[in-house]
C-alpha cells in the first residue's frame, strides 16, 4: 500500500443549466480512482454549487498511480430518470509522484464533455502522500522525472547521458469494438480518452523503470505519439533520453553538487577506463601513431554495417591535400574510439536530444534516416477475447510480452529501422545519432515508418562515469577550436562514404568541412554563424494510382525514392538561393493518402562561417539551337542570381572575403552533394540506396530539359521573402537575433484544401500545395504584424491527408518580439555574440562559451568582471521594461499561462519543472452547422485545448508550458451528416519561471556568483 | 482549390481593433473586407487580398465565440477559454456597450419591448446604422435593463458592478434605463435639437432629487425602502409639486423665489440676463408643468412640455436657456424650494 491519494472537491462554476424548467442545476461529483468511486452531495439548484466536500482517499499501489488518470465526472441529479453527465475532468497525477515537481494540484479545471466542449469548471484539490516502498521487484518507476524538452532542462545539470529508451504498448481501439456500435459517441469518446490516458501512464512507468535499471533518474527529450491503426488498433509509443540528472539548487551550489551524486553512480555499467589523460593532448604527435592503429577498427565498423553494400562509398580521390587532413585524424580517431567502446554497449547509440551540453558534440556527420513501408494486420491478441465486456477491459496488455515469438510486430518494425540507421551513422564514421526521432503516416492499411537523425561523434566523458569530477577542467583542456569543431568530417578522407567535396575549415584552417551540412539538431550554441538564418522548406506531392494492400504497398515503396530526391534537390536549391550553406532542425515527412504522397521539408538554414561559401546556381538549357529559349534561360539566369544578391543583403550574409594564398589551395568549384543517406525498405526487407550526388557534375548546375524542370525552376522563386521585419526558424533560438524581448505568442494554424479537379496532374497538385503553405505563412506574417521586429521560432509544419481530396496542414510555432536597434549593434566581433547567445541560457551554459572565447580568442580576453556587466546589460532586461502585455489584473482571478514549443522563455528564467504535461482530447459534434461550420468547430475545440493544458498548468502551481507541442491533430468531417470529430494530442514541461527584472531585484548576488566558475576558469586559461 | 477550414488559435487571443469595430458596427464579412481594403492595409502590409479574407473571418469568428462571454462581463474576466490581457478585456466590453448617439436618440424612452425590436428595420434606415448593430444596441439596453430592474442600490453602481463598464458609460446606461423605465417621450420633432447627453445630464439630475431613492436618503423618511429605488419616480414628490403654485399666485413669493434663483445662479449662468429678465414667465411656464406631474401621460410628456408650455425655447433655442442645464436646474429646483 505505498500511496494515498486525497482529494477534494470545492465548488463548481458557470456550470450549464440542465433544468429547463427552473434554468438550473442540481450537481453532484463523481470522483474516480481505478476501481473505487466516491460522491459528493448533491448541491440543488445552482449554477455554482459549492460542495467543499471532505478528503476522499485512496489506497493505491504506486503502479497504480502511475498508470491511472484521477476521473472526476460532474453530473446532474435527476430524481426520475438517469443523471445526465455535465462533463469529466482527468487530472494526471504523476507530477506530485516526484519530491521536486508540484506537491499539490489545486485550481479550477475546466469541465470537459466530448459533445459540447467545456461546460463551466471546478475546483479541486488533489494530494498524494507516498510512502517509501523498498520492494526490488517493484513494477513502478516513481520519481523519474520526465522532459519533453529535447535539451538539458535549465535548471539541471547533466551528470551522466546514458542514451536510448523507447516502449510502445499496443491495444484495440475502443472506437473499433463491437460495442461501439450500440454505444453513444460520448462512451465511445470517453473510453478511448480514458484508454490512452492508461496506456500513455503504463508506458512512461515502463520507460521509468528502464531508465532505473540503466541508473538514470530522468527521461530528457521524451517523445510520446500515438498511432491510429483504425481496425488493427492502436499503438502507443515512445522514445527518450535516459540520463542521471542534478539540480542546481542556486549557481552557488554548483561546485559541491558536482561531487555529491557521481559516487552513487559509481557502479554504472560502462566501466570502460576513461582514459582521461588523452582528453587533455590534441591532436599531437605520439597520438598519430595511435590513428593508423585505429583506422582498422573504422573499417571494422563499416563492415559490420548491415547496408553498407548498397552505400555509394566512391571516394573523390584527388581532393584535398592530405597532410593537414591527417592532423586532424589522430584525435578523431581517438575520439571515436573512446566514444565507440562507451557506445557499444548500447544497442542503439540515439539520443533525442537536440541542444547539448558544450563539448558533448565533437563532429556532426549528417543527416540518416530511414523509411518502411509496412502493411497492418490485426493485432491479433488472444488475451483479448477472454476480458471483452469486462468492466476492466482497457486493461493493457503488452505487445512485446505477448508476441517474442512473432516477427511482424510493432517492436520488431522499429528495431530493424533502428538497425538501419544505426549502421548509417557507422557509414558516416560516426557512433551516435543525435537529434533522433521517429514518426509514422498511416493511410488505411498501409503506415510508413520513418526515423531520422543526425550521425554524430560525441565525447564520451558525458556517457560515462568518473569523470565527472574534473569536467570543468577537461573542457577548458579542449583543443578543439570554438564554434567549428562540429562541422569537421567524422569520416575518413580517402575513403568518403559519398561523393563529397571537403575543403578546409574556414574558421581553424587545419581540418576539412564538407561544403554542405544537413542536420536535425538545433543550432550548437558555440557554433560561428554570419548573418541570419530562415525556414526553408521543400514541398512536394506525387500522385499515386489506388490499389489494396500489396500492391499498394509497393506503389508507395516505389515512390519514396523519387521523393526524397526530390525533396532533397529543392532543399538544396533553396539553400543555395538563400547563399547559405547549412540547414539545421532539418525534418522530412512523408504523408500517404488514398491517391497521393505528399512530402515536406523544413528546415533553418543559415551560413556557417566554417563551411566554404556557396556557389550559385546556373541554368543550362538543352535546346541550344532556340534563340528565344536561350534568351527565357539567360532571363531566368539573371533572376536567380538577382535573388541571390537579394538574400544575402536581406539576412547580412557577409562573409569576409578569403584570399587563396592563406589556405594555399584554391576554393574549388561548389558540388552539389549529398550528406543524407536513406533507404525505403518495404516490408520485404529489400534496401535501396540511393545516389543523391546528381551523377559526378562539377558544377551546380541546373538543367531545363523539359517543362517539369521548367516548373522547378519557377517554383524555386516564387517562394517569397517574409515582409521587412520577420524573420523565422524552425529551431529553437534564431541564428543571427539574440536580443528577445518578453512578448511571446505562441499559436497553431489549421488549413484545409479541397483540390478542385479530379484529374490532376503532379505540377498542379504541387502548385496547391506550395500556395496553401505560402498562402498560410502569409496570413501568419500579417495577424502577427504588430510584433514586428519579430521572429517565428520553432515553426512546425505538419501535413495529413485526411480524405481523397483534402490536404491538411497544421502549423504551431511561436512569435517573439526582438530589438531592433540592438540587433543592429551585435554582430561586431564573435566573442560578443556568442556572449550575448549564451546569456539567453542560464549560468550553467554560460560559463562555457565564455572559456571558449578566451580560449579560441586571446586577442580578446574577456575578464569575468565584463562577461557579468554583458549579462545585466543584455537586452532582455531592457526588454521587460518595455514589455506592453500588463500584468495580472487585480480582479481578475485567472493567471497568466505562458505557452511556448521553446525549451525558455525569453528574458526570463525558469525555476522549477513541474511535471510533464501529456493531454489527450476528442471533440464530436452532430450539429457542425450549428457550430460555425468545421472552422468554428475546431477554432473553439483548439481554444478549449490551450484552456484545459494552461488550467492544468495553473493548478501544479506553474505560469508556463515550455517545449509545448500538437503531436496529433487528426481531424475528420462529414457535412453531410452535419457531424465532425476531431483527436488532438498536446504535450509540454509545466514550469515555474521568474522573470529576469525580478530575479535582478530580488537576489542582486546571483550575477556574482554565477560568475564564480567563469572566474577559475579564466584563471586556468592565463 | 478552395480552403475548407482556415483558423488561427492565438495562446493569447488576437483582438485586432479596427476589425472588433467593424465587427460592432454590424458589416458583413465581406463589406468589412472591403472596407479594410479602401483603408489602404493591403499597400501597408504588402498582404493580399485573400489575407485580409481569411483574417477577417478569423477575427469575426472569435468575436462570435466571444459574444456570448459579453453578455455577462464578469464570465469574460473568469473564462478560461481565452486567455486575454485586462486591458484587452476592458476593451472588448467597452466598445461593445458603446453605442450610437443616432440610435440611442430613437429609442430613449421607449419601452425596450419586441414591438420596438420591430422597429429596429427603420431606425435602421433612418441612421444609416446597420440593422445588425442595431439590434446589438438596442440588446444591450434591454439586457441591462432586465438585469438592474430588480435591484436595490445605486443604478449607476449596479451596472457598472454587473458589466464592468468605465464611469462615463455606466451613467449612460443609468440614463437610457431610467427613461426606459419611465417611458419619457424624447421623439417629437420639437425635441430633436436635444442630444442624448442633454437627456443623460437631466436623468441624472433627477435620479438624485426625483426618485424614491433620493427620498430614501432623507432622514425624513427611513422605512420607505422601496426596491427600484433608483429606477421609479417618487410618486409623493410629484404630488407634492401641485403646492408649487402658490410661486406663481403670490407675488411676494415669487419675488422671494426670484431673489433667491438670481443669487444662486448668478455668475453660473451665461445667460443670466435673460433669465433675470424673464423670471415670472419662465417660472410659471416651469410650474405649470410640475403642477400636472401626478398623471402618468404628462410624466412621459415631461420634456415635451418643458420645451412646448414655457418659454424655455423663445426667442430662438439655440441663442440661450434652452440647453439641459437650464432644465436640469428648473428639475433640481423643484425639491429645493417646496414649501415646507
Amino acid at each position: 500500500m505505498p500511496g494515498k491519494l486525497k482529494v477534494k472537491i470545492v465548488a463548481g462554476r458557470h456550470l450549464p443549466v440542465m433544468d429547463r424548467a427552473s434554468d438550473l442545476t442540481d450537481a453532484f461529483v463523481e470522483v474516480k480512482f481505478g476501481n473505487t468511486t466516491f460522491k459528493t452531495d448533491v448541491y440543488l439548484k445552482s449554477l455554482n454549487p459549492q460542495w467543499n466536500s471532505e478528503w476522499f482517499k485512496f489506497e493505491v499501489d504506486d503502479e497504480d498511480l502511475q498508470d491511472e488518470p484521477l476521473q472526476i465526472t460532474v453530473l446532474d441529479h435527476d430524481t426520475y430518470s438517469a443523471n445526465d453527465a455535465i462533463g469529466k475532468v482527468y487530472i494526471d497525477i504523476d507530477p506530485l509522484l516526484y519530491s521536486e515537481a508540484a506537491t499539490v494540484i489545486s485550481g479550477w479545471f475546466p469541465i470537459y464533455d466530448t459533445i459540447h466542449g467545456i461546460r463551466g469548471e471546478i475546483n479541486v484539490v488533489v494530494k498524494v502522500d507516498l510512502f517509501n516502498d523498498l520492494n526490488r521487484f517493484r513494477q513502478s518507476s516513481c520519481g523519474v522525472k520526465f522532459f519533453c524538452t529535447t535539451s538539458i532542462p535549465k535548471c539541471y545539470r547533466a551528470v551522466i547521458i546514458h542514451g536510448f529508451v523507447e516502449e510502445l504498448v499496443v491495444n484495440e481501439d475502443p472506437e473499433y469494438q463491437w460495442i461501439d456500435r450500440i454505444r453513444t459517441p460520448r462512451a465511445s469518446n470517453e473510453a478511448r480518452q480514458r484508454l490512452i490516458s492508461l496506456m500513455s501512464g503504463e508506458l512512461q512507468r515502463k520507460i521509468g523503470l528502464k531508465v532505473l535499471e540503466m541508473r538514470g533518474n530522468a527521461v530528457v527529450g521524451y517523445l510520446q505519439c500515438f498511432d491510429l491503426e483504425g481496425e488493427s488498433g492502436l499503438v502507443v509509443r515512445a522514445i527518450g533520453t535516459a540520463c542521471t540528472l542534478d539540480k542546481l539548487s542556486s549557481p552557488a551550489a554548483f561546485l559541491p553538487a558536482c561531487n555529491s551524486p557521481s559516487k552513487e553512480m559509481k557502479e554504472i555499467p560502462f566501466n570502460e577506463d576513461p582514459n582521461p589523460n588523452t582528453h587533455s593532448s590534441g591532436p599531437s604527435t605520439p597520438l598519430k601513431n595511435q590513428t593508423y592503429s585505429f583506422s582498422p577498427s573504422k573499417s571494422y565498423s563499416r563492415q559490420s554495417s548491415s547496408s553498407d553494400t548498397d552505400l555509394s562509398l566512391t571516394p573523390k580521390t584527388g581532393m584535398g591535400s592530405g597532410s593537414a587532413g591527417k592532423e586532424g585524424g589522430p584525435f578523431k580517431a581517438l575520439l571515436r574510439q573512446q566514444t565507440q567502446s562507451a557506445l557499444e554497449q548500447r544497442e542503439f547509440p540515439f539520443f533525442t536530444l537536440t541542444a547539448f551540453p558544450p563539448g558533448f558534440l565533437v563532429h556532426v556527420g549528417g543527416v540518416v534516416s530511414a523509411r518502411s513501408v509496412k502493411l497492418l494486420d490485426r493485432i491479433h491478441n488472444p488475451a483479448f477475447v477472454g476480458i471483452m465486456g469486462n468492466t476492466r477491459s482497457y486493461k493493457l496488455l503488452d505487445w512485446n510480452s505477448f508476441n517474442s515469438d512473432e516477427p511482424e510486430t510493432r517492436d520488431a518494425w522499429w528495431a530493424e529501422i533502428r538497425q538501419e540507421i544505426k549502421s548509417h551513422a557507422k557509414a558516416l564514421g560516426c557512433h551516435a545519432v543525435v537529434g533522433y526521432s521517429e514518426s509514422t503516416s498511416i493511410c488505411e492499411e498501409v503506415c510508413i515508418l520513418s526515423a531520422s537523425g543526425t550521425a554524430a561523434v560525441l565525447n564520451p566523458r558525458f556517457l560515462q562515469d568518473g569523470t565527472v569530477e574534473g569536467c570543468l577542467e577537461q573542457r577548458l583542456e579542449e583543443n578543439l577550436p570554438a564554434g567549428c569543431g562540429f562541422c569537421h568530417i567524422p569520416y575518413d578522407e580517402l575513403n568518403m562514404p559519398f561523393p563529397a567535396h571537403l575543403t578546409y575549415c574556414n574558421n581553424c584552417r587545419k581540418q576539412k568541412v564538407p561544403d554542405v551540412l544537413f542536420t536535425t539538431i538545433d543550432l550548437p550554441v558555440d557554433a560561428t554563424v554570419i548573418g541570419k538564418g530562415c525556414l526553408i522548406q521543400a514541398r512536394l506531392c506525387r500522385l499515386k494510382k489506388k490499389a489494396q494492400a500489396e500492391a499498394n504497398a509497393t506503389a508507395i515503396s516505389n515512390l519514396l525514392p523519387f521523393m526524397e530526391y526530390e525533396v532533397h534537390t529543392q532543399l538544396m536549391n533553396k539553400l543555395k538561393l538563400k547563399a547559405m550553406n547549412a540547414l539545421f532542425g532539418l525534418r522530412i515527412q512523408i504523408t500517404v493518402g488514398e491517391n497521393m504522397l505528399m512530402g515536406l521539408a523544413s528546415a533553418t538554414g543559415v551560413y556557417l562561417a566554417a563551411l566554404p561559401t556557396p556557389g550559385g546556381i546556373q541554368i543550362a538549357g538543352k535546346t541550344p539551337n532556340d534563340g528565344s529559349y536561350e534568351q527565357h534561360i539567360s532571363h531566368m539566369q539573371k533572376k536567380i542570381n538577382d535573388t541571390i544578391a537579394k538574400n544575402k543583403e536581406l539576412y547580412e550574409i557577409n562573409p569576409p572575403e578569403i584570399s587563396e594564398e592563406i589556405i594555399g589551395s584554391p576554393i574549388p568549384e561548389p558540388r552539389q552533394r549529398s550528406r543524407l543517406l536513406r533507404s525505403q525498405s518495404e516490408s520485404s526487407d529489400e534496401v535501396t540506396e540511393l545516389d543523391l550526388s546528381h551523377g559526378k557534375k562539377d558544377a551546380f548546375v541546373l538543367e531545363i530539359d523539359d517543362t517539369d524542370a521548367m516548373e522547378d525552376v519557377h517554383s524555386l522563386l516564387t517562394d517569397v521573402p517574409p515582409p521587412s521585419g520577420f524573420y523565422s526558424c524552425n529551431t529553437e533560438i534564431m541564428p543571427g537575433i539574440n536580443n528577445w524581448t518578453s512578448e511571446i505568442q505562441m499559436f497553431t494554424s489549421v488549413r484545409v484544401i479541397r483540390l478542385s479537379s479530379l484529374n490532376l496532374t503532379n505540377q498542379a497538385l504541387n502548385k496547391n500545395f506550395n500556395d496553401l503553405c505560402e498562402n498560410l505563412l502569409k496570413s501568419l506574417y500579417f495577424k502577427l504584424r504588430s510584433m514586428i521586429p519579430c521572429c517565428l521560432c520553432h515553426v512546425n509544419f505538419t501535413v495529413s491527408l485526411p480524405e481523397d481530396e483534402l490536404i491538411q496542414v497544421t502549423v504551431t510555432a511561436v512569435a517573439i518580439t526582438f530589438d531592433k536597434n540592438q540587433a543592429l549593434q551585435t554582430t561586431k566581433t564573435h566573442a560578443e555574440k556568442l556572449l550575448q547567445r549564451a546569456s539567453t541560457d542560464n549560468e550553467e551554459l554560460l560559463q562555457f562559451p565564455l572559456e571558449l572565447c578566451s580560449d579560441s580568442l586571446p586577442s580578446h580576453p574577456f575578464p569575468p568582471a565584463k562577461a557579468v556587466t554583458v549579462e545585466k546589460a543584455s537586452p532582455m532586461g531592457e526588454g521587460n521594461f518595455r514589455n506592453r502585455s500588463a500584468p495580472p489584473c487585480a480582479n481578475s482571478t485567472v493567471g497568466v499561462v505562458k505557452m511556448t514549443p521553446l525549451s525558455f522563455i525569453p528574458g526570463a528564467k525558469i525555476t522549477k519543472y513541474l511535471g510533464i504535461i501529456n493531454m489527450f482530447f476528442i471533440r464530436e459534434t452532430t450539429s457542425l452547422r450549428e457550430e460555425g461550420g468545421v472552422s468554428g468547430f475546431l477554432h473553439a475545440f483548439i481554444a478549449e485545448v490551450f484552456a484545459m493544458v494552461r488550467a492544468h498548468v495553473a493548478a501544479l502551481g506553474g505560469n508556463a508550458v515550455v517545449s509545448y507541442i500538437m503531436k496529433q491533430c487528426v481531424f475528420m468531417e462529414n457535412p453531410n451528416k452535419n457531424q465532425a470529430q476531431c483527436l488532438i494530442n498536446v504535450s509540454g514541461d509545466a514550469v515555474v519561471f521568474v522573470r529576469e527584472s525580478e530575479l535582478e531585484v530580488v537576489s542582486t548576488p546571483q550575477p556574482a556568483a554565477s560568475c564564480q566558475p567563469s572566474c577559475t576558469g579564466g584563471e586556468v586559461t592565463t | 482549390m478552395t480552403s475548407e477550414l482556415d483558423i488561427f488559435v492565438g495562446n493569447t487571443t488576437l483582438i485586432d481593433e479596427d476589425v472588433y469595430r467593424l465587427w460592432l458596427d454590424g458589416y458583413s464579412v465581406s463589406d468589412a473586407v472591403a472596407l479594410r481594403v479602401r483603408s489602404g492595409i493591403l499597400e501597408q502590409t504588402g498582404a493580399t487580398a485573400a489575407v485580409l479574407q481569411s483574417d477577417t473571418m478569423d477575427h469575426y469568428r472569435t468575436f462570435h465565440m466571444l459574444e456570448r462571454l459579453l453578455h455577462a462581463p464578469p464570465k469574460l474576466l473568469h473564462q478560461l477559454i481565452f486567455q486575454i490581457p485586462p486591458s484587452r478585456q476592458a476593451l472588448l466590453i467597452e466598445r461593445y456597450y458603446a453605442f450610437d448617439e443616432a440610435f440611442v436618440r430613437e429609442v430613449l424612452g421607449k419601452k425596450l419591448s419586441k414591438g420596438t425590436k420591430k422597429d429596429l428595420d427603420d431606425i435602421s434606415t433612418k441612421t444609416g446604422i446597420t440593422l445588425k448593430s442595431c439590434r446589438r444596441q438596442f440588446d444591450n439596453f434591454k439586457r441591462v435593463f432586465k438585469v438592474v430592474e430588480e435591484m436595490r442600490g445605486s443604478l449607476v453602481d449596479n451596472i457598472q458592478q454587473h458589466f464592468l463598464l468605465s464611469d462615463r458609460l455606466a451613467r449612460d446606461y443609468a440614463a437610457i434605463v431610467f427613461f426606459a423605465n419611465n417611458r419619457f417621450e424624447t421623439g417629437k420633432k420639437k425635441l430633436q435639437y436635444l442630444s442624448f447627453g442633454d437627456f443623460a445630464f437631466c436623468a441624472e439630475l433627477m435620479i438624485q432629487n426625483w426618485t424614491l431613492g433620493a427620498v430614501g436618503e432623507a432622514p425624513t423618511d427611513p422605512d420607505s425602502q422601496v426596491d427600484d429605488m433608483d429606477m421609479d419616480l417618487d410618486k409623493e414628490f410629484l404630488q407634492d409639486l401641485k403646492e408649487l403654485k402658490v410661486l406663481v399666485a403670490d407675488k411676494d413669493l415669487l419675488d422671494l423665489h426670484k431673489s433667491l434663483v438670481c443669487t444662486a445662479l448668478r455668475g453660473k449662468l451665461g445667460v443670466f440676463s435673460e433669465m433675470e429678465a424673464n423670471f415670472k414667465n419662465l417660472s410659471r411656464g416651469l410650474v405649470n408643468v410640475a403642477a400636472k406631474l401626478t398623471h402618468n401621460k404628462d410624466v412621459r410628456d415631461l420634456f415635451v412640455d418643458l420645451v412646448e408650455k414655457t418659454p424655455l425655447q423663445t426667442p430662438g433655442p439655440r441663442k440661450w436657456l434652452p440647453r439641459a442645464p437650464t432644465v436640469g436646474v428648473s428639475l433640481k429646483a423643484g425639491r429645493e424650494y417646496l414649501p415646507t
